[in-house]
């Protein structure tokens, strides 16, 4: 494999210019009368000047260094890498959806009102929720809405609750947001079945604790089985139950959170619902609620009047605003297409064959990795890579073997109360072909570790790069460019690139 | 229709596979008590059939392509380059994960490394992020972040800031024991006899926007100035475009610089998903929230890109994280660095340069019906805010523009009770004479 | 395993050296054996008060943070600045160089409550079980 890409601005010339734009079709007055000087910018931002020839081969060749669900199995546990369908970004980019203003006028945007509607209602009717805000940007923001709102209806009750009880296998998320909204954090020590201890739950439970935060199925892909009772023993000392929601994909059809005694759940789009990843989002987190909760939503709200769709500011318990607008409105898009294709029985078959995909795994990869509790899972599973360790090779190197086999790696170390964890979801949209193949290439490392480990422990070694040094970035960050810098890396550049 | 690419014969054998002769087998976890007795979703549909349904949204809508709109206050429609959509579409562009594992996501992590810098340059800043998710909420953040750096629990918002933004940052904050004072405003710009009273010692930080929300340029040196002279820090929200003309953040000693990046590279799109911009002075980066990709070297001693600091972010902090963001604003990041490295330094210029030409011949082309004058006396860059003289409304001008196919400046009057009859106008480089010609024609008419 | 006997220790591997006029404290070899690589060290401020087994200063490899307590209660006298630049020199010479910071304590005698080499060792071995 080649070299790494030169940066952009390696490739400027001056005087190139990859876009012209027309010149003013009226008067040009003098802008230092427009625009006096102690306002102006005084020297134009070192931006690089190349042609769109050099921008299309630079993007393009970067591209190609990416491993992508369109390209590679991706296995991410708790992320959801199902295939993102591309019709789903066609609507998406329409220009009734993409090329609207966010204060043009009701009668203008009917369509897009009505399709956000019906988004709320179909999330409700999945979830069994009774009311949904579509304005969280992502998972964590819907986790922030929901903890905010979880503490103006206690402040509403006249009870001051400051702590959050949370699972030590729950999202790093879970605990941060819980922070942000100004709750203190208490942790529940998983039982030895790796679910949440009711024993440990009764204990820690009190008129001091505003709710419990959950992920169900968990993040070791087990369903709480104790879920009813543990609602109940919250519900009885008038704790909240939040939901985190990213594992949705095992549910759908098979289990409503509001039929399980949650007053809170986020969902996030862009992984249930298949919005794409894009590298690092967007995403959308919408937060669903029960009907006690409802009025503490943030505003605006979609309202239907008579057949018209309109925007409601109006509320008497409101949290307030978590975005400049009304949300992620092009992932809601393509949310609202993918739930509308798929439709019943196509939902129902996502869970089914997320399920079964997942055990099939956990049944070939059983025998040579121990997965910590149980012999079946829900739609993702997570083993340990413990009997590597005495051979000296880690998850970490396991992880960054198969990318030579051309597999994206699971989630390793997490969560963290497995040691050496690996965490598998293949998704509903994976083939068994695939799946056999990403078996076979992890028991041919786990060969590989007996018999050569230090092929593992150097991987990777088929990529662009190889094993990067993330201690240096950590001692001496370099976080951008700069000219002097590029003199130093001009060494580093390989001949390959230039064009 | 779905997605799944086994057959359902395939899923029967993988199930014997697995020990089990019934999916039911593998629910065994799951209590009855708890499995849906109904799920009523409408059936699913073809391509061809959600094409359809989707053409009739739509086409409910109407598009910029149709109407003309004078509309800003924090949305902008600006040009992109059919380059943008062209390479962001790709696959391995738009479907792979954060870059956790760096040596399979090289494209990802360097055009973030690529697009830290252009903000840096943008802005003239020492760091940047790689996006929080918009505008409003990269306010909130660095709000916070000042909050939790100097101890103080005070502070100082300018009612010229976004009343949105305002709002995000009080909900963001509604868990902090701090107090968001908000600065007055006088002849359309923040009061700086009103900010410098009240910069007492407990202030943490000072918020202003450029240009703020009516348009108008404001005082930033000088606000600047008296937020560090009381210990504060200096907050600027900025419009991205407005920097190929306008001086950035840093060179008024900003100590955190934001704004809403959708304008670069992404459409409108009713306003969202956003691009957050975050970008910091260099002791402030260990605080900062938010990704950041760094360059380093791999074994062979090839340069490469891996995220680092990660030790501020929540899967690593937990409870202590800088913020609690996980997925961001990625692809809006990548669209941006196309869209910057297609304008360049000089495209940049000329394009803030038309805004501020249209904006300013719209301005004058309006005086002219003498309908309205200008609400304050304050240089602008693409927005103004005027004010209805004789008889004339907000909504009687703007009903006779819409017979015209153009939406008209908005009306202040919900978030500025007190400037009646005051609208705010937009000119982007999109803004052409006989559009311009076209609405004067409908208000001479009405 | 490294655990010099003219050190006092605590349980969550700090180690303490009284000197003349303050305590030097930093982390024992198996701690930073355990983070491997130091990329950062956010350090107390000079002057602050603390109290034994309160948070004091942060220890940070790529991939964790981990907490550092002070041995005992006084007031922080001098920091390691050296480490900013090179936080290296705590996996290098933990007991030496790689110092974090020092403590004017409120109780000289407190240092001598904390556990000796012997003890530590102990300690050690029975985490590994």
């Amino acid at each position: 494999m080649e070299n790494p890409e030169a940066l952009i601005f390696e490739r400027s010339v001056p005087g190139r210019r990859g876009f012209r734009l027309p010149p003013c079709d009226g008067p040009v007055r003098p802008s230092e009368e427009l625009v006096p000087e102690e306002h102006r910018r005084a020297e134009a931002p070192p931006l690089p000047e190349v042609s769109e020839l050099n921008v299309v081969r630079h993007f393009t060749r970067l591209s190609q260094q990416n491993f992508s669900v369109d390209t590679h199995f991706y296995p991410l546990g708790s992320c959801t890498m199902k295939y993102n369908p591309k019709l789903n970004d066609r609507v998406a980019g329409w220009g009734g959806f993409a090329l609207v203003h966010p204060f043009q006028p009701a009668a203008h945007v009917q369509g897009l009102l009505q399709l956000l509607h019906e988004l709320e209602q179909l999330l409700c009717q999945i979830t069994g929720m009774a009311a949904f805000t579509l304005q969280p940007a992502a998972g964590a923001q819907g986790e922030l809405t929901g903890l905010k709102m979880i503490r103006a209806y206690h402040r509403l009750r006249g009870d001051d609750r400051p702590t959050i009880l949370i699972p030590d296998s729950a999202h790093g998320t879970n605990p941060a947001s819980a922070a942000l909204s100004g709750f203190r954090v208490e942790q529940l020590r998983s039982g030895p079945n790796g679910l949440i201890s009711v024993e440990e739950l009764n204990a820690k439970l009190s008129r001091k604790v505003a709710a419990l935060m959950l992920t169900n199925p968990n993040t070791l892909g087990l369903f709480e089985t104790e879920i009813l009772t543990i609602t109940r023993l919250c519900h009885e000392q008038e704790a909240l139950v939040y939901m985190d929601g990213a594992n949705m994909n095992a549910l759908l059809g098979l289990v409503k959170p509001g039929d399980m005694g949650i007053d809170i759940l986020q969902l996030n789009l862009h992984k249930t619902f298949s919005t794409p990843h894009g590298g690092g989002g967007p995403g959308a987190g919408p937060v669903g609620v029960t009907k006690a909760l409802a009025d503490f939503l943030p505003t605006p709200r979609v309202r239907k009047v008579g057949r018209r769709f309109q925007w409601d500011d109006r509320s008497r318990h409101s949290i307030g605003r978590l975005h400049g607008f009304y949300g992620n409105i092009g992932v809601l898009v393509r949310a609202y297409v993918y739930i509308r294709t798929l439709g019943k029985e196509g939902l129902e078959r996502v869970s089914r064959a997320a399920i079964i995909n997942a055990n099939y795994l956990l049944a070939r990869l059983a025998g040579t990795f121990p997965v910590p509790f149980g012999t079946h899972c829900l739609h993702e599973f997570v083993a340990s890579l413990k009997p590597l360790k005495p051979l000296g090779v880690t998850a970490w190197d396991v992880a960054k073997r198969l990318l030579d086999y051309g597999c994206y790696a699971p989630t390793v170390y997490f969560p963290l109360v497995v040691e050496e964890a690996f965490m598998v979801e293949p998704t509903e949209t994976e083939s068994k072909e695939t799946l056999d193949a990403f078996a076979e290439a992890l028991l041919r490392i786990a060969e590989e570790a007996r018999t050569a480990p230090d092929t593992v422990r150097h991987a990777p070694r088929e990529l662009a790069v190889d094993r990067l040094d993330e201690v240096k970035a950590a001692r001496e960050p370099n976080l951008r460019w700069t000219p002097a810098a590029s003199q130093a890396a001009e060494a580093l550049v390989s001949p390959g690139n230039a064009e | 229709m779905d997605y799944v690419s086994n057959t359902d014969q395939q899923l029967q054998q993988m199930l014997q596979a697995c020990g089990t002769h019934s999916f039911e087998e593998l629910l065994g976890t799951v209590p009855q008590a708890v499995r849906c007795r109904s799920f009523e979703l409408p059936p699913g549909l073809t391509e061809p059939e959600a094409l359809e349904l989707c053409e009739s949204l739509a086409s409910a809508n109407r598009s910029l392509r149709e109407v003309v709109s004078c509309l800003g206050f924090g949305a902008y429609h600006h040009l992109i380059p059919t380059v943008v959509d062209a390479v962001a579409s790709r696959g391995e562009w738009l479907t792979p994960y954060t870059p956790y594992q760096a040596e399979a996501s090289q494209g990802t992590l360097q055009a973030m490394y690529e697009f830290q810098t252009m903000i840096c340059e943008l802005m003239q800043m020492d760091v940047a992020n790689a996006s929080l998710y918009d505008g409003a909420s990269s306010l909130a953040e660095a709000t916070v972040l000042a909050l939790r750096t100097n101890g103080r629990m005070r502070l100082l918002v300018s009612e010229a800031v976004h009343p949105h933004y305002r709002q995000v940052v009080s909900t963001y904050l509604s868990g902090f024991p701090c107090v968001i004072q908000e600065i007055p405003s006088t002849n359309g710009v923040t009061d700086l006899e009103s900010l410098a009273a009240s910069l007492k010692d407990d202030v943490a930080a000072v918020v202003m926007q450029q240009p703020n929300v009516f348009g108008c340029l404001e005082p930033m040196e000088q606000a600047s100035g008296l937020a560090h002279r009381a210990g504060a820090l200096f907050i600027a929200s900025v419009y991205p475009i407005s920097l190929g003309v306008l001086k950035p953040p840093g060179a008024y000693g900003a100590d955190i610089a934001v704004g809403e990046g959708r304008c670069l590279g992404s459409p409108v799109a009713y306003g969202g998903p956003g691009l957050g911009l975050f970008a910091v002075t260099s002791d402030l980066v260990r605080r900062m929230p938010g990704r950041l990709a760094g360059c380093t070297v791999d074994h062979a001693g090839r340069r490469g890109f891996t995220l680092t600091l990660q030790t501020r972010e929540q899967h690593i902090r937990r409870e202590r994280a800088t913020s609690n963001i996980c997925t961001n604003e990625g692809w809006l990041c990548l669209r941006a660095t196309i869209f910057l490295s297609m304008l360049g330094p000089q495209g940049l210029k000329e394009l803030a340069e038309l805004n501020l030409q249209k904006a300013h011949e719209l301005w004058s082309r309006l005086q002219d019906l003498r309908v309205m004058t200008p609400a304050f006396d304050q240089p602008f860059f693409n927005e103004f805010t005027v004010r209805y003289t004789d008889g004339h409304t907000a909504e009687t001008v703007n009903r006779a523009l819409l017979k015209a196919g153009v939406v008209g400046g908005l009306p202040l009057r919900p978030w500025y009770p007190a400037l009646d009859e005051a609208a705010l106008w937009c000119a982007t480089e999109s803004l052409t004479q006989p559009q311009i010609a076209r609405m004067c024609d409908a208000l001479r008419a009405s | 395993m490294n655990i010099p006997g003219d050190l006092r220790y605590t349980k969550t591997h700090e180690w303490a050296k009284p000197l003349e006029a303050d305590v030097l404290i930093g982390i024992t070899a198996h701690a930073q054996e355990e983070l491997r690589d130091v990329v950062f060290v956010e350090l107390p401020v000079v002057g602050a008060a603390v109290k034994r087994g309160d948070q004091a200063a942060v220890v940070e490899s790529v991939k964790a943070a981990f907490d550092i307590y002070a041995p005992v209660s006084g007031t922080v006298t001098r920091v390691n600045s050296a480490l900013t630049k090179s936080p290296q020199l705590v996996n290098q010479d933990c007991y030496g160089q790689g110092w974090f910071f020092a403590v004017k304590p409120d109780r000289p005698d407190e240092v001598k409550t904390l556990m000796t080499a012997e003890e530590y060792a102990k300690t050690i071995q029975a985490e590994a079980h």
